[in-house]
């Protein structure tokens, strides 16, 4: 495929990397000719030196013939601009954006640009996941759709005191290990109890894990 | 949205006609340019930003104008006050010709300085 990418920063050098050595045909449009010199230094003669918002730059890169766009630069109003030539003025049918701020991605998504890719919005989604209360995911089950989390169940929880059979578990999911504060660790049955602060290690899905660490920990979101 | 010479100009313009007026620059020291007379809002923030543009009541605007310097920052705050806050009407100063015509394409009001400045040297070049 033909990929033309514009800004050739850390992300867009790095995708122009990965893309040449899957086999890609790639060039860069960068601004900076000393970026885009050493662009040239490490991959062979892709990068192309100009404004990528401009529609002859655009037509020097061969947006006419390219089958992916990607704004890779690290100002938004520029990717937008980037991805409204591409379409507008050559048609490109299929074109990804970089979002640095994501409270931009509404305008992207209002223009038709769907393909957006937000690094913040990924590292503060994963951040939220790893500090979410009470909840660790462990582990993927690899090969399945299942994962193993871990759940601490608060003195104060709806649950404590209640058997697990009555609990009502989401579906396709199964406590396998429970470990009381001082305890050993057992392997719970329908009859055991969950008691406070009893550490629970759970098998679920990733569509149910929110419902389950609702139930066991009776925190909203 | 800027608050440089011409969109100051038009804002005090537009104030001393009697319209609400906002003005939105993400440089503070830009208001310096609205004369003391000027009885509109300011607004300090990147006039792209849509959170930034709610604070000016992008979303009552019956008119929203993009006149700050770069084209890439005026196409976008217009699309975002047009798309996002459902302005009445927006506008926007883009320079570079062939990016005015395809945002024209795309329903967004646009003056491009550089086509009607060189109408005026054609004629001041050639005036008799």
């Amino acid at each position: 495929m033909y990929i033309i990418i514009v800004g050739g920063g850390k992300v867009g050098r790095g995708a122009a990397r990965d893309l040449i050595s899957a086999g890609h045909e790639v060039c860069v449009i960068e601004r900076e000719p000393q970026v885009a010199w050493a662009i040239n230094d490490e991959l062979g003669d892709v990068a192309l030196v100009g404004d990528g918002t401009e529609v002859r730059v655009q037509r020097a890169a061969g947006m006419n013939r390219v089958d992916v766009v990607v704004a890779a630069s690290g100002r938004d109003q520029a990717n937008l601009a980037v991805c409204q030539v591409a379409q507008q003025r050559f048609g490109a049918s299929r074109v990804i954006a970089r979002i640095n701020d994501p409270r931009n991605e509404a305008i992207f998504r209002a223009v038709g640009i769907s393909t957006t890719i937000s690094a913040t919005r990924a590292i503060v989604s994963s951040i939220e996941h790893e500090v979410d209360a009470n909840m660790l995911r462990l582990l993927e089950l690899s090969g399945t759709e299942f994962e193993l989390v871990e759940v601490v169940v608060p003195p104060d929880a709806p649950v404590v005191g209640r058997m697990v059979r009555h609990l009502g578990l989401p579906p396709r999911t199964v406590l396998t290990l429970m470990l009381r504060p001082g305890g050993r660790p057992e392997v719970p049955g329908p009859d055991s109890v969950l008691e406070p602060n009893a550490m629970v290690l759970a098998v679920t899905e990733p569509e149910q894990e929110e419902r389950l660490r609702r139930l066991l920990t009776g925190a909203e979101a | 949205m800027g608050c440089g010479r011409l969109g100051s100009t038009i804002a005090a313009e537009f104030d001393a006609e009697g319209h609400a007026v906002t003005v939105i620059d993400h440089d503070e020291s830009a208001f310096n340019w609205l004369p003391e007379s000027f009885g509109g809002e300011t607004v300090l923030g990147p006039g792209e930003d849509a959170a930034v543009q709610e604070r000016a009541g992008a979303a009552q605007a019956d008119i929203f104008l993009a006149l700050a310097n770069g084209d890439n920052r005026n196409a976008m705050a217009a699309q975002v006050a047009l798309h996002v806050h459902g302005a009445a009407r927006v506008v926007a100063r883009i320079f570079d010709p062939e990016r005015a015509e395809i945002y024209r394409e795309l329903g967004i009001g646009v003056v491009n300085p550089t086509t009607a400045l060189e109408s005026l040297v054609r004629a001041a070049a050639f005036e008799d």
